[in-house]
Order: structure tokens, then C-alpha cells, then sequence
């Protein structure tokens, strides 16, 4: 059995082609999913890839969240559905209150694409478990909002309840604690800043340290 | 409000004074408007023919030097669509077909840089996608005052935060383009984009309005007061010297939204798809009067178009304004009756407001009412095609030898090993040499997932399909130094570059593109460097074997009696049949031998060194020699076997050279040069390239540069941390790269 990786597209995704390459790239199968349907097709598990959704008007993120798609993604997620956002995705998931913190704008004011080096904190979720812990990688990053902030006791609830899922070595965005991802207090649903998804290439990305990311997720729900 | 001119008026009043000077026309212009409608125009008419008959838009001034370029064209089989369509369209081979062009967007951007260069992306992006492609990558080509004048931080910052919103927001990755620094773009910026799309052979679409009864449907945008007379007046005139009140020109700058760009690409690429289009134009300059003449121009000759049905953002727009509005994001189709509700449909899925505007006739008239009454009534290719044409007064000017006589022949060399150290590094930390990362980080690079190779690199490098490898390499390169001192050899050195380039990554170039920016064509020097620099050009074309497939003419960029240097930036186009075996600049492998291919002599003449150590600008640009840039390319493009690296060598020559591919591969090097060392390190000598060739291929490698006749000494070995010429210095690359990546953030922050 393959397992189901939806992909939602919003206007103003951008990233939804290489998420789904690095779906079928980690041996899944991926799944086109619409923002304005009440379906998520079957999906075992759902990304929501990186773009500027609605043109980031208002905030990053802020209009997607009502999207029809968002109903059922929202109502899936107690029982357990793995739930990957990354970049705008990430965004959205904040809006939406299925993950803690807020994405705020860079330090530096400008959008920073940049490889950056990783340190992959907590490897018992569903979007990390192929990594070892402390396993440091290199993965894109490329965002004018990726400045991630939290209030002082959601830092500390973040990192005793292990849910700082990755976090950058040499902070390129002002982001508190150097956090490049969380995951809710269960675990299954994920936020990334950086994209894996453009590091499971050798010829388009900066090697293939993101395919983890993915490989998780696929293996885990083919019942590993 | 007065009463709404019409062309029933126009004919009863003929003698009503008109606006024709302040719309940009001149009076045998506005007389032979006149002569062209047995009457008066109206104010839409005028309007009309004030966007249509300006500089930018009908080329009036250029044309006689342009049709060189089609008159000279070398014979290709590649050439599916050519000069005069939105865009040049290439057979890549595979059942693919890619379409580019480069196009300026100089004066906007120096009024209000970020939304300036925002939208200049934006425009060039809807020519692509107007030839039926999708859009996959752009470039820019930026050139800027002295780096550390406080003008230079404003406009610089805006014009890069403006790529970088609308590109970024689109979606498509920024794979490249140039930076470079002088004091005569002070006034005058130049941002020029470049954008190429790719489709399957059969998805051509054609800017043409055929069959009577069809349906005109404009979508995108609301139209708005945003850029009236942008074409006209902004990008026709000259500005002038200081206190000549910019404030005044603002509101001709268009504001951009890249979200409803990017619904606008995905909504026509399902349109063209589901084959509900006949025919499409973008809306750029001169708005719905350009989309309106030129559609009706090429195809069965008439229109009716109800201008009061086109949506607004601002009801108080009249008809001349909604003809001159250049808002951004929109396009006009032109659509079956039959096809209209599927392509509603369509629209409305993605969100954007689609509205029938009017419909094709068989009249060979352009007509437009307004409130029942009719306020348009000419024969479209009168506007479109019949525009004025100008043989303008040229002349060399009388410095042009004085220039030339100022041989850097002269100028003190750096004396000893210490004083070649500290030049390279002196090149190095200057503005137009050093890293650039400051800028490129702005931009994603990445997006779409099929980037190979982006800056820093020769050229940037497009995957285009995924099975096969097949891909598409691109290049810009210009260098107004040269070009002032001989603008025929410089316009030819600027398309060498770029092919060189191309060539370095492995590609075969297969076609040009060109953005010629000028100072005004009413002085008679600037008309001679532009007719030299055509002329170059189209020559340097037909002997490559690479033809222009279309282009761009920016006149008027000085600032009072100061043009700028002439700066033809050229778009060199190549295919990689498999972008697996690219070529990087960077030495990545240990031991890896240094074969040094060209011919160097001492070409000093518009150097890098001349200007950054002496502010010195004069002599000879270096030998143009196309039969070695030929064989050079052919020796790259076989060479992916053996070789690890390959880096052409331009501004700063051989050293700069060294230094950009020891820091992109984080390895060092050690050579030895032949000859006289400071001509082997700086000389800016063309047709040549540094190559790193896989261990034990050397043989090979020798042979393959014997056969194509291409001179190649092994001038040493990749490895180590630093980079060595022997007996002459040593620079670590923790130094090179302090040197090279603090310069630009020193001044920008």
C-alpha cells in the first residue's frame, strides 16, 4: 500500500509541485487537494506547501485559514492525521491555531533565501522520525516572514514538551531560541520555516537532507 | 464635467485647440494625424495615438537601425515566432519551444524604485505568457549610480526589494543577471527584466483578433488612473537637471499586485489548455489603446469595443484616460461566442474578473463608443503599424578619438608581488566585482524546483524536462565602458559575454535578445553610438550564427546634456541537452589540473582595473574575435566529460577569474602564469575561459582544445585554502572572502 500525501493548493501556492516530487520521492503517493473543496480525497497525511497565500494580504496566512479545506483538515487533526505546513504553510497552521506562535518579519527586514544548517531536535513525531537526533542538515530556506515568535511561557511549555522540531545553527531571521519548526503538543501536526522539500535533489537542491522529512511520514503510514 | 468629445464633435469642431504637445506628439505628428482621419482627433483618439506614436511604443527613432537585425539574421531552423511578436519564440528540440525577452523598465524605476522594477517584472512576465508559454525563470540586469552616493542606497534598495516582492510572489525563480555601478547612471538607473516561458510546439498563441463576431474579453485588473501616459511621457522624455520636479511625473508609475498575476498566469495556462483562446495580448504600455490597435492590426482588421463596459477602479475615468491607463495585471483575449461561458468559468475558478468588452468586425475600423455615442473611429493600423519613422541626424562625436587616444598604456602599473596582491583584492572589494549575495539573497532561486545553476554562476540554468534532461541556459551581459569607447566592438564584446556564458555551462547558445539603453535620440552623438551598437550587433549575430529574436529600445535615459554610457545588455539563450553534465565555476575537486583557454594579450582599455585603481576610462575595448568564441564554446559544450569547472574570464580577467571559482567551490588553487604576470592576471582579454579538468583526463582534455584549435596552457592545481601564484603572492580564502562578501553589506547593510 502507498500512502496518501495530500497537497493543498490555495491561490497564491507556490510550492506545491515540489512537494508533491519530494512526496513521490520519499516512495508516497501525492494527492492534489483544492482549497475551496470540503475533501481531503482520502489523504493519510496533508501538506500545505509554501507560497503567498491570498498575496499574504492582512498576514501571512490569515485569509487561507478559512478556507473550505480548512474545516476538514482541522477536524481531522484529533485523530491523529499527520499535518505538515511549511513556510506559508506554517503560517496558516499558526492562524489556524494548530500550531502555538506566530511567523513574524524578518529581523533584517529583507526576504532571506539562503541554505541554511539545521538541527533536528525531536525525532519521535511523524515528520522526523527517519532522522537521528541532533542529526544537523542543510535545507533552504527562503521567506520574508520566517521570524518565529511565542510568548515567554509557550517558549518553555515549547521546549519541555519537545515540541521545537528543528532549529537553526547561526539564526538567519531573528527567530526566538533559533526555532526553524514545532510540532502541537501530540505531535502530528508540523510547522517548518525552511523548505525540505527543495533539498531532495542533488541537482536542483542543495543535497537531500529534506527527503527525511517525508520518508517519516510515508513510512509511518505504510504501518512501519 | 465638460461634454464628452465624440467623434461627431470632433468633425463639427475642428478648430478646438488640442493638448498634442503636452500628450508628448509634435506638430507635424499631430497634423498628420489629422490628415490620417480627414478631421480633428477626438480626445480618445488623441490619447490613442500619443501612446501609440511615442518612442516607447512604436519605436520611431530605432526602426530604421533594427530592421538590421531581421535584414542580417543568420538562418535557424530554431525560430518558430520572431521580431515582432510579444516575444521571440526557440525550437529547443523535444517537442519544446522556449520564448524570451529582456525589456527595461529604467525611468519608473528611478521615480519610485520598488514599485518601478516590481512592475517591470511584471510586464515582461505577461509577454511570455502572452506567446501561450508559462513563465519559469527571470533575470535582472541592474545598473546603478556610484554604490556609496545616498541616492544610489534608495534606488538600489527599492529596485531589489521590488524584484523581489512581485518575482518571489509569482513564483518564479530569479536565476541570474548583473550588477554594476557608475557615476552616469546617478540619474538614470537601468532595470532591465528578462523573463522566459516555455511550451509545447502547437501552444503558440498569436496576438491576432481574427474572425468577425468573435468576442473581445478583457480580465485581470480593474483599470485604474495608475500610469497614464507612462509610455508617452515617462519613458519618451529626458528628465531634467535637478528642481525639475520628479513629484510631478509619480503618478505615471503603475502600481503592482503579483497575487493576481500569478491567478492571471494559471488562469490563462488553463485557458490556452482547454483551447478556448483564438488569439491574446498582454496589456503593458499604452494599456487597452495598444492591446486594442494591435490586435485588430493583425488580424481581420476591425473592432468594436464598448470602453465604458471595461471594469474600473475609479468611475471617474473618462475614455482617453481607460485608453492610457497602464494598471498592471491584465490581459485581452479574444474568444469564439461559443467558448465564452466555458472561459468565464474558468476565470471565476481562479477568481479573476473576465469581462466581454466588445467584439471582432469585419469594418477594417477601430471603433469604440462610450455611452452609446462613438468616440473611436480610425483604421487600426495606422496606430498600430503606420506610426511615424525617424532617420534621425547622427554624428561621431568629436571626443570619440580623444577617448580613444587615452591608451591605459600609460597609466603606473602596480609595482612587485605586493602591489599585484593588493590589487586583486582592491578589484575584489569594488562595488561591481564583489559578491553580490547581498542582492541575490532577496530573491528565490529556488522555486518551481528545476533551478540547476543561479547566480553566482556563469549563466543560470532551467531543468525543462525531468525524463531527458533537456534544459535551457541564459545569460545577460553589457559593459557600457566598452561601449563608449568603440559602441560597434562593444555591442559585439557584450554579446560574446553572454554567449561565452552560456557556453560556459555546458549549453549550445541558440539565440539573442537585447535591451538597448540610450540617452536621447535627438542628439546626434547618442543616435551614432545607438546606430553603431545596432549595427554591431546584427553583424556580430549573423557571423555567431545566433539570431535576435526580439527586443527592447530604452532612449532618453540622461539626466539634462549627461547621457549615459550607451549600455546595450544582451540575452543570450542556449539548450543544454542534459543539464545533468552542467558545468559549475566552482573547484570543487582536489587535484583537479587548471587549463587557462584563450589567447591573453594586453587589453587594458575599459578594464575593471582601469576603473577601480584609476578611475581611469579610455583606449581600445579588447579584440573582438567570433571564430574564437566559436571555437571555444564548441570545446565547453563537449568538454562536460572531462571537465569539473569552467568560468569565463571578463571583467578583472583571470584573477577575478581565480578567486570567484576558488570561493564558489571552497577550494584553493595554485598557478603559474606565463609571460608578463600583471597582463596575465588583469588583461580583459575575450574569448576565454579557465577550465578544471577531472584527474587524469588531461590528455583528453588537451586533445579535444588541439582539435577545435583552441589555445590551452595548464596553468596549475585545484586545492589547498588559498590562492597562490608562485612567486608572486598567496591570499587565503578566509581573506578573498572577507574581502569579496563584506563590500556590498558594508554599504547597503
Amino acid at each position: 500500500m502507498t500512502a496518501r500525501v495530500g497537497i493543498i493548493t490555495f491561490p497564491g501556492s507556490l510550492d506545491e509541485a515540489e512537494a508533491a516530487r519530494a512526496v513521490r520521492r520519499a516512495g508516497g503517493e501525492p494527492v492534489p487537494l483544492w482549497h475551496d473543496e470540503r475533501d481531503l480525497r482520502g489523504a493519510d497525511a496533508v501538506v500545505l506547501p509554501g507560497g503567498f497565500s491570498y498575496g499574504d494580504y492582512l498576514r501571512c496566512g490569515a485569509i487561507a485559514r478559512f478556507a473550505p479545506v480548512m474545516a476538514e483538515l482541522t477536524a481531522a487533526v484529533p485523530a491523529g492525521l499527520p499535518v505538515l505546513g511549511i513556510c506559508n504553510g506554517f503560517q496558516i497552521l499558526c492562524e489556524a491555531h494548530l500550531l502555538p506562535g506566530a511567523l513574524t518579519r524578518n529581523a533584517g527586514l529583507h526576504f532571506v533565501s539562503r541554505d541554511v544548517r539545521l538541527r533536528v531536535e525531536n525525532v519521535r513525531t511523524p515528520w522526523t522520525r527517519a532522522y537521528a537526533a541532533g542529526q544537523e542538515i542543510t535545507v533552504p530556506l527562503k521567506s520574508g516572514d520566517g521570524a518565529y515568535a511565542a510568548d515567554e511561557a509557550t517558549l518553555a511549555a515549547l521546549e519541555s514538551g519537545g515540541q521545537v522540531l528543528v532549529r537553526y545553527l547561526g539564526n538567519p531571521n531573528g527567530s526566538a531560541r533559533d526555532i526553524a519548526g514545532v510540532s502541537n503538543e501530540a505531535g502530528n501536526v508540523a510547522g517548518l520555516m525552511p523548505h525540505p522539500e527543495y533539498a531532495t535533489s542533488e541537482l536542483t537542491g542543495p543535497g537531500c537532507d529534506g527527503l527525511g522529512f517525508f520518508a517519516s511520514a510515508v513510512s509511518a503510514l505504510v504501518g512501519a | 464635467m465638460a461634454a464628452q468629445d465624440t467623434v461627431t464633435r470632433a468633425a463639427a469642431t475642428p478648430d478646438q485647440p488640442q493638448p498634442f504637445a503636452e500628450l508628448g506628439l509634435t506638430e507635424p505628428e499631430y497634423e498628420r494625424i489629422r490628415q490620417l482621419l480627414g478631421r480633428r482627433p477626438t480626445d480618445a483618439e488623441l490619447a490613442l495615438y500619443s501612446v501609440m506614436w511615442s518612442e516607447h511604443c512604436s519605436y520611431k527613432s530605432s526602426k530604421v537601425h533594427l530592421r538590421q537585425f531581421a535584414e542580417k539574421a543568420p538562418r535557424s531552423d530554431a525560430l518558430l515566432a520572431g521580431i515582432g511578436a510579444n516575444a521571440g519564440v526557440v525550437d529547443i528540440g523535444g517537442g519544446y519551444a522556449v520564448t524570451f525577452k529582456i525589456e527595461s523598465h529604467n525611468h519608473p524605476s528611478y521615480v519610485e524604485p520598488h514599485q518601478g522594477a516590481a512592475t517591470g517584472v511584471g510586464g515582461i512576465v505577461r509577454d511570455i505568457l502572452a506567446m501561450g508559454a508559462r513563465p519559469v525563470a527571470v533575470m535582472d540586469a541592474l545598473r546603478f549610480g556610484p554604490a556609496g552616493a545616498g541616492d544610489t542606497r534608495r534606488v538600489l534598495s527599492g529596485v531589489v526589494s521590488g524584484i523581489s516582492f512581485y518575482g518571489n510572489c509569482l513564483g518564479l525563480p530569479n536565476i541570474g543577471g548583473e550588477l554594476a555601478f557608475d557615476a552616469c547612471y546617478a540619474g538614470n538607473p537601468l532595470v532591465n527584466a528578462l523573463c522566459v516561458g516555455v511550451m509545447r510546439h502547437g501552444d503558440l498563441k498569436l496576438a491576432t483578433a481574427d474572425g468577425p463576431g468573435n468576442q473581445v474579453i478583457l480580465l485581470g485588473s480593474r483599470t485604474g488612473p495608475d500610469g497614464i501616459g507612462g509610455a508617452s511621457v515617462l519613458a519618451s522624455a529626458t528628465f531634467g537637471g535637478p528642481g525639475d520636479g520628479h513629484a510631478a511625473k509619480r503618478p505615471s508609475v503603475q502600481v503592482g499586485d503579483p497575487f493576481l498575476e500569478k491567478l492571471l498566469i494559471e488562469c490563462c495556462l488553463e485557458l490556452y489548455r482547454d483551447g478556448l483562446v483564438t488569439g491574446v495580448q498582454d496589456l503593458g504600455a499604452a494599456g487597452v489603446a495598444c492591446a486594442t490597435t494591435e490586435l485588430a492590426a493583425a488580424g481581420s482588421g476591425g473592432m468594436r469595443v464598448r470602453l465604458d463596459a471595461v471594469p474600473l477602479r475609479d468611475p471617474a475615468l473618462g475614455p482617453p484616460e481607460i485608453l492610457m491607463s497602464e494598471s498592471q495585471e491584465r490581459m485581452m483575449a479574444v474568444v469564439e461566442p461559443g467558448n465564452v461561458p466555458r472561459f468565464l468559468s474558468v476565470c471565476a475558478r481562479w477568481g479573476v474578473q473576465a469581462t466581454v468588452i466588445g467584439e471582432v468586425t469585419s469594418t477594417g475600423r477601430l471603433e469604440m463608443t462610450w455611452q452609446g455615442d462613438t468616440v473611436v473611429d480610425i483604421p487600426p493600423g495606422t496606430a498600430a503599424d503606420e506610426g511615424p519613422v525617424y532617420s534621425r541626424p547622427l554624428a561621431r562625436p568629436g571626443w570619440q578619438d580623444e577617448l580613444a587616444a587615452a591608451d591605459p598604456a600609460a597609466l603606473p602599473r602596480p609595482s612587485g608581488a605586493s602591489g599585484l596582491r593588493a590589487t586583486l583584492l582592491s578589484l575584489l572589494g569594488s562595488p561591481g566585482l564583489a559578491d553580490k549575495t547581498w542582492v541575490t539573497e532577496q530573491y528565490d532561486r529556488y522555486v518551481r524546483g528545476d533551478t540547476v545553476l543561479a547566480m553566482p554562476e556563469d549563466g543560470g540554468l532551467i531543468r525543462i524536462d525531468e525524463e531527458t534532461g533537456l534544459g535551457v541556459a541564459l545569460a545577460t551581459d553589457g559593459n557600457g565602458r566598452y561601449t563608449l569607447l568603440d559602441p560597434y566592438a562593444g555591442a559585439q564584446l557584450a554579446l560574446c559575454e553572454a554567449y561565452r556564458n552560456v557556453a560556459a555551462t555546458g549549453a549550445r547558445p541558440l539565440a539573442v535578445t537585447n535591451c538597448l539603453n540610450f540617452g536621447s535620440p535627438e542628439d546626434p552623438a547618442v543616435m551614432w553610438q545607438f546606430a553603431e551598437a545596432v549595427r554591431g550587433l546584427a553583424d556580430g549575430c549573423a557571423v555567431l550564427g545566433v539570431p535576435v529574436t526580439g527586443g527592447n529600445v530604452s532612449f532618453y535615459n540622461q539626466t539634462g546634456e549627461a547621457a549615459i554610457q550607451p549600455t546595450p545588455v544582451i540575452g543570450v539563450l542556449g539548450v543544454h541537452d542534459d543539464v545533468r553534465r552542467r558545468l559549475s565555476i566552482g573547484f570543487t575537486a582536489d587535484g583537479a589540473r587548471i587549463f587557462l583557454l584563450g589567447r591573453t594579450g594586453a587589453e587594458f582599455g575599459g578594464s575593471a582595473w582601469a576603473q577601480v585603481v584609476h578611475g581611469h576610462l579610455g583606449g581600445r575595448p579588447p579584440q573582438v574575435d567570433f571564430g574564437a568564441e566559436q571555437r571555444l564554446a564548441q570545446v565547453l559544450a563537449a568538454a562536460s566529460g572531462v571537465a569539473c569547472a569552467a568560468h569565463d574570464l571578463s571583467d578583472g580577467g583571470l584573477a577575478v577569474a581565480l578567486a570567484e571559482s576558488c570561493l564558489r567551490g571552497g577550494l584553493g588553487a595554485r598557478v603559474t602564469l606565463p609571460g608578463d604576470v600583471f597582463t596575465a592576471l588583469f588583461s580583459e582579454s575575450a574569448a576565454r575561459a579557465i577550465v578544471a579538468v577531472r584527474p587524469g583526463a588531461e590528455t583528453e582534455f588537451a586533445q579535444l582544445c588541439a582539435r577545435y584549435a583552441v589555445p590551452a596552457v595548464d596553468i596549475g592545481a585545484v586545492g589547498g585554502h588559498q590562492l597562490e601564484v608562485t612567486d608572486t603572492f598567496v591570499i587565503s580564502l578566509k581573506e578573498l572572502a572577507d574581502v569579496h562578501g563584506s563590500a556590498l553589506p558594508a554599504i547597503f547593510g
